[in-house]
């Protein structure tokens, strides 16, 4: 090839005039930060796939109580422990209502006379499932979603100014945090919650007593390494005023951090409550959270598995969702941040 | 050294302090009396019982009392859970089955999940890989009481191989609630071994390492893997802390007679002192853990500087 490049025909060349102003010019749109985060969040399965399923559950969390004839709190005492039964589902073979009586498998619905359907069953007092579920998973992540809110705006704010204004704030804030740290939040969450009475709000004020320190950290740290940079320097020399310099400068670069930080306390949250229903120290009844569908599902465990079954799983898959789209988020925000 | 650890014991005892005063003062304004039937009593009978358990002192009497008791180890009197033991003899007298079960799960998981961890990192992107993740993402995301009941529902109940509950069988009760509390360690070493030594698979001293000719077993072992291992002792904390709030649904599960089963108890029944009791004690735990790790970690890692703090 290379000894016969006198032979190629010289029209098939044009030149090119070197142009000063061509040569400034970006030929690819550019890109923000948003846009390349959410475009390695896509390449993400697993976030992508854990967000369009946290999405229907989210969905379904409104929509399933509406859709259900049944109220979640109505009870119709002889449609009591009824095994799940879903028309097209059936079918196959589960989900059927077959359930075990007396130690034989018989279809409950024919035997107590049900024309309806009760998509996942009905617990003990003859409550919808289906509806509780949902209604329970509403519950669950409005308790997680005001908590987690709650934790990044006071962790944001006290991370903010410890940070930013340094020196003795800074210090006195900081000794703050680390003796509340110090605490396990486990103890904290479960002695507010005895002193309280028990219920949504009771919930919300135990998770976030100390739940915001984790973010303050970060966010102190945050603004620690991006305030003593230049374009911060420059932003103060020009005659910026603090206010500015925090929300117009600052806060873009910290704000992938925050985000990244509440999607792991979401979920940190949806088990707390679990966990404190699961012990008692939750909603009361008839309320319904997942944790109190879980716990009274417990108890019939042995002859009932369909009432922990179901908020068991709606519980496991929020969780898992959230850890994947927070894994995906930190990789695309934060590709540094990785453990 | 020295000076830090020091600062850190000055720290832990301040919040020793603050959250032994905390607990007491929110105990004093806990709705409910914990002495049983008290409405019931005349208040003749009411300041008779009262007087037994030193309710009848002013409070800062009272406060000043519990925390002399405190520093000699003793956290008081049991009111109605354990009618008038002494709460430090209950904790102790619980400790065993919890500390059972605890280092049991501690060990199985973080074995387990370090074996995970090194075989995903030796075969990344295969189906080993995937397959550690998938189990390291449930693990994390599974609360340990959902998975403490499909453990019982299964192998207790379906397939008979272990006892269903009860602390009776002595080894064989203790394999399912230690299975229960040993998913979050599994879970997460197993993501901590992978990304660190994935991180140290891929550093200059492994390619020399290779380059000198050590065999693909040596390298793994002998140079990847140890380095890897060190920093797992950071998460030993968080790991600690999920055993602790395990414990407390999965002996309440598995109804084994240790000291999470009996904290959830005494808040049910009111009882206080053990509330109190209890609470200092995790607290106690969790702190020194948290501490011992902090330590180790700059004995193992020179590199770490303690006393310099993170930033």
């Amino acid at each position: 090839m290379t000894q016969n490049y006198e032979k190629l025909p010289q029209d098939a060349f044009t030149r090119i005039p070197r142009d000063t102003q061509e040569a400034e010019k970006i030929s690819k749109p550019s890109v923000s930060f948003w846009q390349d985060a959410w475009r390695s969040l896509k390449k993400n399965k697993g976030a992508i796939i854990s967000l369009i399923l946290f999405g229907l559950i989210l969905i379904m969390s409104f929509v399933g109580p509406m859709i259900s004839p049944y109220e979640p709190n109505d009870q119709t005492i002889t449609h009591a422990n009824l095994p799940p039964k879903m028309p097209i589902i059936e079918n196959l073979g589960i989900m059927d209502g077959v359930g075990t009586l007396g130690g034989r498998e018989v279809d409950l619905y024919e035997m107590k006379n049900v024309e309806q359907n009760y998509w996942f069953g009905t617990d003990g007092l003859g409550r919808d499932m289906f509806s509780r579920v949902w209604k329970g998973t509403q519950v669950s992540l409005f308790i997680a979603f005001v908590a987690a809110a709650i934790d990044m705006l006071i962790g944001v704010i006290y991370g903010g100014i410890s940070g930013y204004f340094g020196g003795r704030i800074d210090d006195v804030m900081q000794r703050i945090v680390e003796i509340l740290t110090g605490i396990p939040n486990l103890v904290v969450v479960i002695l507010f919650i005895l002193i309280m009475d028990p219920g949504i709000l009771a919930i919300i004020i135990a998770l976030t007593i100390t739940g915001w320190t984790g973010m303050s950290r970060v966010v102190r740290g945050q603004v620690l390494k991006y305030k003593s940079q230049e374009f911060v320097l420059a932003a103060r020399t020009l005659g910026a005023s603090d206010s500015r310099i925090i929300w117009k400068h600052l806060m873009p670069n910290v704000l992938g951090v925050i985000i990244i930080n509440t999607m792991f306390t979401i979920p940190g949250a949806i088990f707390f409550e679990a966990f404190l229903s699961f012990i008692g120290l939750g909603l009361q009844a008839p309320d319904a959270s997942l944790g109190t569908l879980i716990n009274d599902g417990y108890k019939l465990i042995q002859y009932q598995p369909h009432i922990l079954l179901f908020p068991a799983v709606v519980l496991s898959l929020i969780m898992i969702a959230f850890n994947l789209i927070g894994d995906g988020l930190r990789d695309a925000l934060d590709p540094k941040m990785k453990d | 050294m020295a000076r830090y650890i020091g600062k850190r014991l000055i720290y832990m005892f301040i919040t020793l302090a603050l959250i032994a005063t905390f607990t007491f003062f929110l105990m004093k304004i806990l709705p409910g009396s914990p002495i049983a039937s008290a409405d019931k009593l005349s208040p003749e009978q009411r300041a008779v019982v009262e007087a037994r358990y030193g309710l009848d002192q002013p409070l800062p009497v009272q406060y000043f009392d519990y925390m002399f008791g405190l520093l000699k180890g003793d956290l008081g009197i049991s009111i109605n859970q354990f009618k008038g033991a002494n709460v430090t003899d209950v904790i102790l007298s619980r400790m065993g089955p919890s500390a059972q079960i605890g280092f049991q799960g501690m060990l199985l998981g973080t074995v387990l999940g370090i074996l995970f961890g090194m075989v995903a990192a030796l075969r990344q992107n295969t189906w080993v890989d995937y397959g550690s993740t998938i189990v390291a993402i449930i693990g994390i995301s599974i609360p340990s009481f959902v998975f403490a009941s499909m453990l019982q529902y299964w192998f207790g109940l379906k397939w008979d191989l272990f006892p269903v509950a009860l602390w009776k069988d002595g080894f064989m009760s203790s394999v399912l609630p230690s299975i229960a509390l040993a998913m979050f360690p599994l879970a997460t070493a197993a993501r901590f071994i992978r990304t660190e030594m994935i991180e140290v698979l891929g550093s200059d001293y492994i390619t020399l390492a290779k380059a000198k000719g050590a065999s693909g077993s040596e390298i793994a072992f002998k140079h990847a893997f140890r380095n890897a291992l060190i920093p797992l002792i950071t998460v030993l904390g968080p790991m600690a802390v999920s055993i602790l709030t395990g414990s407390l649904v999965v002996e309440q599960i598995f109804a084994i007679p240790g000291i999470g089963e009996q904290f959830v108890k005494s808040i049910m029944v009111n009882d206080f002192s053990i509330i109190m009791g209890t609470t200092i004690f995790f607290s106690v735990f969790l702190i020194v853990v948290i501490l011992i790790v902090d330590i180790l970690y700059g004995v193992i890692d020179p590199r770490i500087r303690l006393s310099g703090g993170k930033n």
